[in-house]
């Protein structure tokens, strides 16, 4: 049967084929869908995992009890999971382990834009490279196999236009590993990596990656050479391939399927075989180095290519026709100036949340420690009230560690705001080292129910698993005291005021202190009823007396514009135009009715 | 510049929460049930709160690349007039248009800071000529009792381009997506669309 799926799909079909029995992951743009659909296989035990580095090593650990096991994660997930990346490498697996890293080129969705190519070599771990979702399908079994006939972990990289794109697919029916389930203790000297045992697979991680080369070389079938018109040969990988194949298809390729080991006697071949070679790749020049390391000529690759940013075919096309065909590509003009439209930014939902909770930081004109979520939309203008962001669960120490050059100056003027799941990801640490080292930081946790930015995923203060079965779950205020924390408030960031005055208390006290949001659940999380908490149904502008300030505005709700009309007020005053609530998008949370100075905005009964 | 001749290069455009997803697996399944490689391409993530949504859909006998090459699209189809104006330099020359009649203000126009480009279908005609088409997929869709079903008016709308397809293959393709509690709405609205662009 042949289907269309996307690619992050058929990395979950090609490890359910592949007989997987755990699957972890931490939700991450463009890695999510991979757990979300591996989920509903009824064969599968999936999770969310608190963060990347909890689900790799919930994964080895399935791994050495006989089961094939998947951990997925987006490019700076393997950050956090790189402290046991680099140890698996020496142990080893019993069941198949497949690590997953999805790349972000252009910074969609992300806070940097980093290769991860770079941790096959570091890591000595096989990586493959799919192009579409059939090879996601495909490179995630013969991933399994793999990992199993080498004993070592395998990478499969994929990135935004792998994992978010659709194409058909040929799927199969699922065939369990025969690897025993069991542990042995005689094991040990594989499974524990003290001194005098990781000297030894040191050794063998050595050997391995020469086996793996030769395995490329001679076995693998997805490193594949085309050769049609010799004049040029493209070296390429992944979806690059493609791009590369569709602009310039007369030409001649390799197409590597695995990104290291390399298959160092085809590169030869190719060479031989063609004329003038030219790599193409994505990001940094990974292949193109290490071609030009073994001695080959490499004619062009990030000399013409660039380095930042997505690879598309009209980059490739307008970047090597010249040097190809000998003949430049013109694009087409724009009539209207690109510039001169108006961009679409993402914003933050009608009704929700955050908004009242950055209305209130903005008011009290606290520096704000951001973090990794919805919230880091609170930069945004004009509510323009978050002034740091840096990685999963830093606004924490970030704050924490300001307020130690800032000594007495800084109370009353440093926060950190963080979601609940990222709270879980990786905030506690940090928290638990403002208060054992005496730092006086607020931590506020915005509890929105969900891990809301990657499409509302489960996590352990959710009270649900990813199958949707009842959990237990955290209680954030019990786990800041349990850490130290002697001032844990709560707070309804509806009622901006009062939000204000807790706020204002804790962050002028010179100890640290938690708040935790409540009657705060994300709007897109129906099973909470996010409406049901607002008294009004909608707002709407009294005419009469809006006076044009631009007040309600500034709070930036999707839901409010601006009516350019010059004119008065019912009482004579002058104003330039009126706001306007859009019925159809307002919510009723009440924050535009709540920054009014003249009682202009009024609530709809209905 | 088209390399392959037999890949026809389909662009929709429009602002998160549309429907645009979709109507791009719609296209998916019925192309792929008349015996067609298809590719397509989207961006998923902080598009969801607002942002501007794209979908790069490439079909024919063999499709490498996922993403069209800017000047290359043979069919631009537009939730939203300025997301259409955003891109109208990536259509050919020749290329065809379909534009809803609808207007998102971004957050800038909302401010008051900037305006809202005029005569969209103006513009377009004036580079295209008689290949632009505008919908009123909204007003559509409204009439048929459910507003969501906007973007299956815009694809029956489209669905004219390709008379190798039966309208029938395309409302199979759209059962087969769609719970049975929708199919009668979105068939109307499939149908409608169909009808409101006249060749």
């Amino acid at each position: 049967m042949r289907k269309i799926l996307q690619g992050n799909e058929a990395i979950a079909r090609g490890a359910w084929e592949a007989g997987v029995t755990v699957g972890c992951a931490y939700p991450g743009t463009p890695s999510s869908e991979i757990l979300a659909e591996l989920s509903h296989y009824p064969e599968v035990y999936t999770e969310w995992s608190p963060n990347e580095k909890i689900a790799v090593e919930v994964a080895h650990g399935a791994s050495f009890a006989g089961g094939r096991a998947i951990a997925c994660m987006k490019h700076v997930g393997l950050n956090v999971a790189a402290d046991p990346l680099m140890t698996i490498s020496y142990t080893g697996v019993k069941g198949g382990f497949v690590i997953v890293v999805a790349d972000d080129p252009g910074q969609h969705s992300s806070q940097n834009e980093q290769d991860s190519r770079h941790w096959t070599r570091f890591g000595k771990i096989p990586m493959l490279e799919p192009a579409d979702a059939q090879e996601c399908s495909d490179f995630t079994r013969i991933a399994f196999d793999m990992s199993e006939r080498f004993d070592t972990p395998v990478l499969l990289r994929s990135e935004t236009r792998v994992s978010h794109c659709d194409s058909p697919v040929d799927l199969r029916e699922r065939k369990e590993s025969t690897v025993p389930k069991g542990l042995d203790k005689k094991d040990v000297p594989k499974m524990v990596m003290v001194p005098m045992y990781a000297k030894v697979r040191r050794v063998l991680v050595e050997e391995r990656i020469g086996k793996l080369a030769a395995y490329a070389d001679g076995e693998f079938p997805y490193n594949v050479m085309e050769i049609n018109d010799p004049s040029v040969g493209f070296i390429a990988s992944g979806v690059t391939y493609l791009h590369t194949r569709e602009v310039f298809p007369q030409y001649s390729f390799l197409k590597l399927g695995m990104a290291w080991p390399l298959p160092k006697n085809l590169i030869a071949e190719f060479f031989n075989k063609v004329k003038k070679v030219i790599v193409v790749e994505e990001l940094d020049p990974f292949f193109e180095t290490e071609i030009r390391a073994m001695g080959f000529k490499v004619r062009h690759g990030k000399d013409l290519i660039p380095a930042i940013g997505e690879l598309t075919p009209t980059i490739i096309e307008q970047s090597l026709s010249k040097v190809v065909t000998g003949k430049r590509v013109k694009l087409a003009k724009t009539q209207a100036s690109l510039e001169e439209l108006p961009k679409r930014p993402p914003n933050l939902c009608a009704g929700c949340s955050h908004r009242p909770l950055f209305v209130a930081l903005k008011r009290l004109g606290l520096f704000v420690f951001g973090d990794i979520g919805c919230y880091g939309l609170g930069v945004s203008p004009p509510l323009s009230a978050m002034h740091a962001s840096t990685c999963m669960g830093a606004g924490v120490g970030g704050a924490y560690g300001a307020g130690k050059v800032l000594g007495k100056e800084g109370l009353g003027k440093i926060c950190a705001v963080l979601g609940d799941s990222t709270f879980l990801h990786s905030g506690i640490g940090p928290l638990m080292d403002t208060v054992y080292n005496g730092g006086y930081s607020t931590t506020i946790i915005l509890d929105n129910r969900i891990t809301a930015m990657t499409g509302q995923q489960e996590h352990p203060g959710t009270g649900f698993t990813i199958k949707g079965d009842p959990a237990d779950l955290v209680n954030y205020e019990q786990l800041a005291k349990a850490v130290g924390v002697k001032h844990v408030r709560s707070v309804d960031p509806y009622n901006i005021k009062e939000t204000m005055e807790v706020i204002r208390e804790e962050v002028n006290r010179d100890e640290s202190s938690v708040i935790i949001t409540q009657n705060s659940p994300c709007m897109l999380l129906r099973r909470d009823k996010p409406r049901e908490r607002f008294k009004y149904p909608t707002y709407r502008i009294d005419n009469d007396t809006c006076t044009g300030c631009k007040l309600c505005l500034n709070v930036n709700c999707p839901a409010i514009s601006w009516v350019e009309s010059e004119g008065t007020t019912g009482s004579g005053r002058k104003r330039k135009g009126t706001s306007f609530i859009n019925r159809d998008q307002c919510v009723g949370c009440s924050v535009c009715y709540q920054v009014c100075e003249f009682q202009s905005i009024l609530p709809n009964e209905q | 510049m088209s390399s392959n001749g037999t890949t026809r290069n389909i662009f929709l455009s429009g602002v998160g929460g549309q429907g645009t997803i979709l109507a791009s697996n719609i296209l998916g399944q019925v192309l792929l049930d008349a015996g067609y490689d298809v590719k397509k391409a989207e961006v998923h993530g902080m598009a969801q709160r607002g942002g501007d949504v794209t979908t790069h859909f490439r079909f024919g006998e063999k499709v490498y690349s996922p993403l069209i090459r800017q000047g290359d699209v043979d069919y631009l189809v537009s939730f939203e007039l300025l997301e259409a104006l955003r891109y109208m330099h990536w259509v050919k020359p020749e290329g065809k248009i379909i534009l809803n009649n609808v207007s998102i203000l971004p957050p800038a126009v909302n401010l008051g800071k900037m305006e809202y480009p005029k005569n969209v279908e103006k513009t377009f005609k004036k580079r295209f000529k008689e290949n632009v088409w505008m919908v009123n997929g909204y007003e559509i869709a409204k009439r048929i009792g459910n507003v969501q079903v906007a973007n299956v008016v815009l694809l029956g709308a489209l669905s004219n381009f390709f008379p190798e397809l039966t309208g029938n293959q395309w409302i199979e393709a759209i059962k087969s997506l769609l719970p049975s509690k929708l199919h009668d709405t979105n068939i109307k609205a499939f149908d409608e669309g169909r009808a409101a662009i006249i060749r």
